[in-house]
C-alpha cells in the first residue's frame, strides 16, 4: 500500500508519544479500539481548567501508520485549543490533512472517537455528565 | 555498500541464478526449435536440451528421466497429481487425505474434487505444524486412493515426516504425493529411498526460471498414471500436452544442477544465518517461533512479535522485503490460515514475519536485518498501549474493548 508523505512522517516521527498521569483529576484518556481488530488507541488530554484549554496531549496507538498518524496529528491538534473547539474536530479533517485512502478512514474515525472519550472522561472526572457518544 | 531493500523473501521466489541464465541463453536465441518436431536439426537441437535437462532433474531426486512430466509450474504440477489421480484410480475410490496446512494449490484443488465426488480428509496439526501419524493411519479407509502432504511448509519451513507417511500410505494401498516446491533443491530429496510417487516442484524457488515446473510420476513399483487434464498433442507420455518451454526447461535442469552440487554447502552455511538471525531476534520479550524448530528447512524463519500490529510492522521494516502473516499485506482480512491451524491467536499471526534465506543472502544483510526489525519492533513497542498494559501486568484479555 502507497502511504502519504505526511502518513510516513508522523509514522517516523511521531508526535507526542507517551503517558499522562491518569489519576489527576485535569486528565481525561480515551481508549478505543479492540486488540482483534488490529487497532487500539489512547489518546489523553491535560485540561487548564481555569481556562478550560487543553495544554497537553499525548497518544499510544497499536496499529498500522495511518492509526499511528492519524493520532498523532490529533494530539498537535489538540494542544492550545479550548475543550470545545476540540469536541468540534471531524473525522473527514483528519482524513483530508493524511491523505488516507478510504479503506484507511476507520482510522481518523477512531482518533476521532479517542478524542471525545478523553473530552468524556475528563468531563465525568470533573462533575460534568459524560458525552453521548456517537456508535460507529 | 549494502543495497536496500535487502530481498529475504525467497520462499515467494529466488533470483535467476546466473548460471541458470547462461545456460538458457542459446535456447532463448539460436537454438529455438520446437522439441516435439522430430523431421529437422532445429527440433532434435531443443530435444537434445530437454533431454539433457531431464537427466539433470533424475540425477537431483534420484529417479528415472522419463519419470518427469514438465508443467508451467508447482501450481500446475499439484492440480495434474491429485485431478489425474482421482480420475485415474475412480474405480478404486475416491477419498484422498491432506492437511490443513497445504499450499492453496493442493487445498482448492481437493476443495474442487469434493464437488466432483470426492471425499477428502484435512487433517491437523499442532502447534508446530506438525500431522499425526496415529491420525493419518486412522484416516485411511479402503476408499483412500491418495495421500497428499507436502514435503516441506512454504510459511513456517516445518517439514513433514515424508518416509513415515508413505509407508503409511502403501500399507493401505494408497499412492503418496507430495508438494515439494520448499523442499527439492534446498534439502536431500530422494524420490525412492522417501517412498514418493508424486512428487510437484518447481524451478524459481531453487533459482530458476518462473513459469516452468515438473511432476514427477512414478514408473515402476507401482506404475502410476495420471489423467490428463489438458488435452492437445499428447506430449509428456501423454500427461501434459502443449509444447515444452525449452528454455525454462534447460533453465530448470541447469538449477537442479547447481542445487545437487551446492544444497549441502548452501543448506549448512544459511542454517548458521538463520539460526543467528532467530538468536538475536528471540533476545526481545515476547517474541515466539512459528513452526518446527527441530524439523525445519534449513533457510527459513517465521517470527511473531506479539504487541506489535501487523502492518505497522511491514511499514517499520521498510528496509527488508518479507512476508508477513498479516491480512493487511495481502488481498484477504483472515490472517494466514497456516499459523491459524498452528493454534496462534489473530494477534499473532497478524505480527509475524517470514524470512526466507537463499544462497545469496549475505552475513552483512542479517546483521542489517536483526538490526532493523530490533529497532521496528522496540520503536512501535514504545509506541503500543498494548505493550504498556503488559508491562504493568495488566492482562489485555480482562479489558472490555470497546468494538467498532
Amino acid at each position: 500500500m502507497a502511504y502519504s508523505d505526511k502518513v510516513i512522517d508522523h509514522y517516523s516521527n511521531p508526535r507526542n508519544v507517551g503517558t499522562l498521569d491518569k489519576s489527576k483529576k485535569n486528565v481525561g484518556t480515551g481508549l478505543v479500539g479492540a486488540p482483534e481488530c488490529g487497532d487500539v488507541m489512547r489518546l489523553q488530554i491535560e485540561v487548564d481548567e481555569a481556562t478550560n484549554t487543553i495544554t497537553d496531549a499525548k497518544f499510544k496507538t497499536f496499529g498500522c501508520g495511518s492509526a499511528i498518524a492519524s493520532s498523532s496529528l490529533a494530539t498537535e491538534w489538540l494542544k492550545g485549543k479550548t475543550v470545545d473547539e476540540a469536541l468540534a474536530i471531524d473525522n473527514m479533517e483528519i482524513v483530508e490533512e493524511l491523505a488516507l485512502p478510504p479503506v484507511k478512514i476507520h482510522c481518523s474515525v477512531l482518533a476521532e472517537d479517542a478524542i471525545k472519550m478523553a473530552i468524556s472522561d475528563y468531563r465525568v472526572k470533573n462533575g460534568m455528565p459524560a458525552l453521548e457518544m456517537a456508535h460507529h | 555498500m549494502l543495497k536496500l531493500p535487502i530481498y529475504l523473501d525467497n520462499n515467494s521466489t529466488t533470483p535467476l541464478d546466473p548460471r541458470v541464465l547462461e545456460a538458457m541463453m542459446p535456447y532463448l536465441t539460436d537454438v529455438f526449435g520446437n522439441a516435439a518436431s522430430r523431421n529437422h536439426p532445429f527440433g532434435w537441437a531443443a530435444e537434445e536440451g530437454v533431454d539433457y535437462a531431464r537427466d539433470q532433474i533424475a540425477q537431483l531426486i534420484n529417479c528415472d528421466p522419463k519419470e518427469i512430466i514438465f508443467t508451467s509450474g508447482a501450481t500446475e504440477s499439484d492440480n495434474l497429481g491429485i485431478k489425474g489421480v482421482f480420475e485415474m484410480y475412480s474405480q478404486r475410490g475416491n477419498h484422498i487425505i491432506t492437511a490443513t496446512t497445504e499450499h492453496k494449490a493442493v487445498l482448492d484443488t481437493c476443495k474442487h474434487l469434493e464437488k466432483l465426488g470426492a471425499r477428502v480428509t484435512y487433517l491437523p496439526v499442532d502447534a508446530e505444524g506438525l500431522i499425526s501419524l496415529t491420525d493419518l493411519e486412522a484416516a485411511m479407509t479402503p476408499q483412500t486412493i491418495l495421500v497428499c502432504l507436502m514435503f516441506g511448509n512454504n510459511e513456517t519451513g516445518t517439514i513433514l515426516p515424508i518416509r513415515e507417511i508413505a509407508a503409511i500410505a502403501h500399507a493401505h494401498g494408497a499412492l503418496f504425493m507430495t508438494d515439494g516446491t520448499q523442499a527439492v533443491g534446498k534439502i536431500p530429496v530422494d524420490v525412492q529411498a522417501d517412498g514418493i510417487d508424486i512428487m510437484a516442484f518447481t524451478a524459481h524457488k531453487m533459482y530458476g526460471p518462473k513459469g516452468v515446473g515438473a511432476l514427477y510420476v512414478r514408473r515402476k513399483n507401482p506404475r502410476v498414471k495420471v489423467t490428463a487434464q489438458m488435452d492437445g498433442g499428447g506430449h509428456e507420455r501423454g500427461m501434459r500436452s502443449g509444447t515444452l518451454n525449452v528454455p525454462g526447461i534447460v533453465g530448470l535442469g541447469k538449477a537442479c544442477e547447481l542445487a545437487r552440487l551446492e544444497m549441502a554447502a548452501d543448506a549448512a552455511r544459511l542454517s548458521v544465518l538463520r539460526d543467528r538471525l532467530q538468536a538475536e531476534l528471540m533476545t526481545m520479550e515476547e517474541t515466539y517461533v512459528n513452526g518446527s524448530v527441530a524439523h525445519r528447512l534449513p533457510h527459513v524463519a517465521n517470527i511473531s512479535f506479539k504487541y506489535v500490529e501487523g502492518e505497522g510492522l511491514m511499514m517499520g521494516v521498510k528496509d527488508l522485503a518479507v512476508s508477513s502473516g498479516s491480512a493487511c499485506t495481502s488481498a484477504s482480512l483472515e490472517p494466514s490460515y497456516v499459523l491459524k491451524a498452528l493454534g496462534l491467536s489473530d494477534d499473532l499471526a497478524h505480527s509475524s514475519l517470514r524470512f526466507g534465506l537463499s544462497r545469496f543472502t549475505t552475513d552483512e544483510q542479517i546483521d542489517y536485518a536483526i538490526g532493523h526489525v530490533k529497532e521496528a519492533v522496540t520503536k512501535l513497542r514504545e509506541m503500543s498501549p498494548l505493550w504498556e498494559m503488559h508491562q504493568e501486568g495488566i492482562d489485555l484479555s480482562t479489558i472490555e474493548w470497546a468494538e467498532h
